[in-house]
């Protein structure tokens, strides 16, 4: 079974390809291989799958990568609005699931 | 449920620097030019295995952790490998029974009982923390390589790049799952294809049921105790006759309705058309309450009880599209930017859908 992709076209990703300096750390640590490398740059091959976690921008040495992180969370975004914080109980979550 | 008092595990203030007493899982220490090591047994016993049941269904989950620090399995030496994990005991049992027949450190670090995505994502699991513990350990005594092992799903809170400058130790990146750790270990810390991408499995699904159900009970039981309720105003027959009939069956649709959402939304999540999960909510939830009114009061055969059943189909569809919506917290690919979208598009319609419902059944009245 492949990943499943949520809605088209939302996630903040965005990629400065001048300051990509090719370390590839992007492709390591993305859960949803969004980033490709070729010809010594990341691209962002699939950016419907990004899940907006953040894990690429934390740790791309140039900051070459910037997102607006946060947990996919409903509860969490009913939470917020009602002035509540923004931690969506993510804890409950077994086995690393999270976002 | 008191619990067998056996798996009582050490109590320890969050926070707290020393492992403290050790829990019934060490087994032995492994002496090292930084000190003894607690050494961890890579068995689980009954105990752990009730208190992970206990765990996926919601009991005890906030208090579920192990005392950080450095830990051994099996018996390592300066040049075995370190690898990096959360203090939430469920996720600490997997990986030292996933060790099992190695030799290996285990550094834990204070994630306040998290996981290690979710840890990541509030920055417990974190380069700080981290740094922190490499140095609390003296792990650079411990071995006399340079290199930490982590979980691949820890990178939103860790920065590789900085940990290696912090304190010398370099970070490889391992599998998303822990079940891909022994094969990336006997490659010599090689990922395979796939082993780099999070899916969301149907086992994995169905292991979120218990929370979804446990999570909901209380909200659910309040609202069906409001249908009953209300269902008997401006009934014909009386209030009492009302909340016996009309009441019932609305409360049932939309039990009904909230359970096969919270069942068959996880289990048939790829298979569900659309993308939005409150899409898929609104499909099963309907579906549902549709072949319950239809199995438990046949087909409607007046104005008055068209309106009934078209109300409580309506309020049960809302509601379970409503809770298919908080599902993307649990899922393992939504995004917050999707999930903002979805809600500006999705709570409109579901409130307009739960009024319906309650006009659909004031007109039953007036009709009746």
């Amino acid at each position: 079974m492949t990943t499943m992709t949520y809605l088209s076209d939302v996630a903040t990703l965005a990629l400065d390809p001048d300051r990509c300096n090719g370390c590839g750390s992007c492709t390591k640590v993305c859960p949803h291989a969004v980033f490709e490398l070729s010809g010594g740059r990341a691209s962002i091959a699939r950016r419907d799958a990004c899940m907006e976690c953040g894990a690429c921008t934390r740790n791309c040495e140039p900051g070459a990568l910037s997102v607006e992180p946060g947990v996919g969370c409903a509860a969490a975004v009913i939470i917020g609005a009602l002035g509540g914080g923004s931690d969506c109980g993510c804890s409950v979550k077994p086995g690393g699931g999270c976002a | 449920m008191s619990g067998l008092s056996c798996c009582q595990g050490p109590a320890r203030k969050p926070g707290a620097d020393d492992q403290g007493s050790p829990g019934p899982y060490v087994d032995g220490a492994v002496q090292t030019p930084a000190g003894p090591v607690p050494r961890v047994s890579t068995t689980l016993t009954p105990c752990d295995r009730w208190g992970a049941l206990r765990v996926r269904w919601g009991v005890g989950r906030g208090s579920y952790s192990v005392p950080p620090g450095l830990y051994a399995v099996g018996a390592p030496d300066a040049a075995s490998r370190v690898l990096v994990s959360a203090n939430y005991k469920l996720s600490f049992d997997q990986l030292r029974r996933t060790m099992a027949g190695r030799d290996a450190w285990i550094l834990v670090l204070d994630t306040a009982g998290v996981n290690v995505w979710c840890a990541a994502g509030e920055g417990t699991f974190g380069t700080d923390e981290l740094v922190r513990r490499v140095q609390a350990a003296r792990l650079a005594e411990v071995v006399s390589h340079r290199r930490l092992i982590l979980p691949q799903l820890g990178a939103p809170g860790v920065a590789a790049h900085q940990v290696r400058r912090r304190c010398g130790f370099s970070v490889v990146w391992g599998p998303v799952m822990l079940d891909d750790l022994p094969a990336f270990l006997d490659a010599g810390l090689k990922v395979s294809p796939g082993m780099r991408t999070k899916r969301f499995p149907l086992r994995e699904r169905a292991a979120l049921i218990p929370m979804e159900l446990v999570g909901g009970w209380k909200p659910a039981a309040a609202l069906l105790l409001l249908i009953l309720l209300a269902s008997g105003i401006g009934a014909p027959g009386g209030y009492l006759a009302g909340v016996l009939s009309s009441g019932i069956t609305g409360a049932t649709t939309v039990l009904v309705a909230l359970l096969s959402g919270a069942v068959l939304v996880p289990v048939l999540l790829p298979w569900l058309p659309g993308r939005a999960f409150s899409f898929k909510g609104l499909l099963v939830g309907a579906a549902a309450a549709a072949m319950h009114l239809w199995l438990l009061v046949g087909v409607p055969h007046d104005l008055a009880q068209g309106l009934e059943a078209g109300a409580w189909l309506a309020l049960a569809a809302s509601l379970a599209s409503f809770l298919a919506m908080n599902f993307t917290g649990a899922s393992t690919y939504t995004s917050l930017s999707g999930v903002r979208k979805e809600m500006r598009r999705a709570v409109p319609l579901q409130a307009a859908g739960a009024l319906l419902g309650v006009m659909l059944l004031v007109g039953a009245r007036l009709v009746g």
